[in-house]
């Protein structure tokens, strides 16, 4: 069994080579959810982007948001493709929009009992996962019902 | 300067394919099988195959231009195109690129072509077996969100939530794929018919798809040959004129970690107005639609942003007896398609759209004159196009 939601040796996510993402996966680090915002109008982009998409701004700071989010829509999986995931059973993979944050999505597990109805738009918040001891260590952001 | 139009331009003169296999069945590899497809339509079209002077494809193919005009003896090379983006979103769009070099007087015969042996290479369905991960793919694969179906489950998820469709909807689309395989001999899947017990029954790949909602993946080849109209009139077969193609995705829907805003759509938004305003035509003049399968909600929600029925009336409209040739109101996936004749990546579904035209599919719709074919749903780009009769002109 593992220790982690899903069994380990899964990919572990690292930056690109430009570093575009990186501020998102340190803030994980450090259990925080690290997002982009425009400073010239305000606009959250996600995923992590070097300019903003509403008024071509290449000013972009990244922002702590708050881990409180609905369920935009879900999935359950049942066919491992990876061979990790052999004969772990099902698993549920949400995306979530942040009303906080002008209600950009983001992609996590959803955890707790794996057959459980999903109700499409019901409150979620975030849980961090840290995977201390993999090489590169890394977090991952899920989110459980509240 | 006129109307800048594709409308009646160029057609179809030639279709050619491989056996169909099964995935890492085929005896060739990949090479020989889009040489032997595009030696095929070049028969069918009654040409020389070195005076092909053009090559269309998409989706990455892996077989390059140069190299097959050096195999093939190609007496001059005027036109090699590649369409962005994977998936079959190119299917259609490599037509309409093969049909403006043609129509612009780039190149005087392209033949598009797609083939696939994925012994030789690896599979679609796979997740990325390797170390690390960057990029939108790490925001999605540490979670197992890997797969095409994973990718596009949840689009469809959130359609039939939004519009209350219901499972019988998506079986409805896989009924009729399986079924037209029947009558069709190329089909991989001819001699496998598939009933609504079996279809309940079958294993989840991923929610909303059971097995049976998913493509298969299959080795072999296809090509067709594409002329100018004038030309095509000389030739054997009745020519299938393209009326209109179009391809692309509607705003912003390649932002990363699944942020399109549009997000419950088969992409086709903006592409299919742009389609029928060429053709000058509207959803109750096509006659036959051949829609891609990656996954049948991708199908359904194709048909919905092409206009055949509003997103609320999918229940009532998918409907095995509606999709069925000949007597269904809109015949569809005639040939099986991706699910049941063969996955060549959406070109075996044009194809079947010029043989619709000329009589001879194994699955015939009466009194075809407008054939359409939607290419690659949930991807971007996406494309479409419509093929008609000489009497659409």
């Amino acid at each position: 069994m593992s220790k982690y939601h899903l069994p380990e040796g899964m990919p572990i996510p690292v930056p690109e080579n430009d570093d575009l993402s990186k501020p998102y996966w340190e803030g994980l680090r450090q259990s925080k959810l690290m997002v982009q915002k425009c400073q010239g109008c305000g606009t959250y982009v996600w995923g992590p982007e070097w300019m903003c998409h509403q008024c071509r701004s290449f000013d972009l700071a990244w922002e702590e948001v708050a881990g409180k989010g609905r369920i935009y829509s879900w999935e359950r999986v049942w066919h491992p493709v990876h061979p990790a995931l052999k004969d772990h059973g099902p698993y549920i993979v949400v995306l979530v929009e942040l009303p906080d944050a002008q209600n950009i999505r983001m992609i996590g597990n959803l955890l707790g009992d794996p057959e459980q109805h999903i109700p499409i738009g019901a409150a979620v918040e975030v849980a961090f996962e840290h995977h201390n001891d993999a090489d590169p260590a890394y977090s991952l952001a899920h989110w459980r019902l509240v | 300067m006129g109307r800048r139009t594709l409308r009646g331009q160029v057609a179809v003169a030639g279709i050619g394919e491989t056996t169909y296999y099964r995935h890492g069945q085929a005896p060739d590899p990949e090479f020989k099988l889009a040489l032997k497809a595009i030696l095929a339509a070049a028969e069918d079209a009654g040409i020389d195959p070195t005076d092909i002077d053009g090559f269309a494809s998409y989706s990455n193919d892996r077989n390059d231009p140069s190299r097959l005009a050096a195999a093939l003896g190609t007496k001059q090379l005027r036109f090699s195109n590649m369409q962005w983006g994977g998936g079959g979103g190119g299917g259609a769009a490599a037509v309409g690129n093969a049909a403006a070099a043609v129509a612009t007087g780039m190149a005087d015969c392209v033949v598009v072509f797609r083939a696939l042996a994925q012994g030789q290479f690896a599979r679609f369905g796979q997740g990325p077996q390797v170390p690390t991960i960057s990029g939108d793919l790490a925001m999605q694969a540490p979670y197992g969100l890997m797969s095409p179906g994973q990718r596009y489950a949840m689009k469809v998820i959130r359609f039939m939530h939004e519009h209350g469709v219901e499972q019988e909807a998506l079986r409805a689309i896989a009924l009729a794929s399986y079924h037209h395989a029947q009558s069709n001999p190329r089909a991989v899947m001819n001699g496998r018919p598939l009933d609504e017990e079996t279809y309940d029954a079958s294993r989840w790949i991923v929610e909303p798809f059971h097995l049976f909602d998913c493509c298969m993946e299959n080795d072999g080849a296809a090509a067709l040959i594409v002329v100018s109209a004038e030309r095509a009139k000389d030739m054997p077969h009745k020519p299938s004129y393209l009326l209109s193609a179009a391809g692309g995705s509607d705003y912003r829907c390649g932002a990363p970690s699944h942020n399109h805003p549009n997000y419950a759509s088969s992409n086709f938004a903006t592409v299919a107005p742009n389609l029928y305003e060429m053709a000058g035509l509207k959803p109750s003049d096509v006659d036959v639609v051949q829609s891609y399968e990656n996954f049948t909600g991708g199908v359904m929600m194709s048909l919905v942003e092409h206009g055949f029925f509003p997103p609320e009336a999918a229940n009532d409209f998918l409907k095995p007896e509606n999709l069925l040739s000949p007597t269904g109101q809109l015949p569809l996936n005639t040939s099986g398609g991706n699910l049941a004749e063969c996955y060549m990546h959406g070109l075996e579904l044009q194809i079947e759209a010029v043989r619709q035209l000329r009589g001879t599919s194994t699955a015939q719709a009466p009194e075809v004159n407008v054939s359409m074919v939607t290419a690659g749903p949930m991807v971007t780009p996406v494309s479409s196009l419509i093929f008609g009769s000489e009497a659409t002109l």
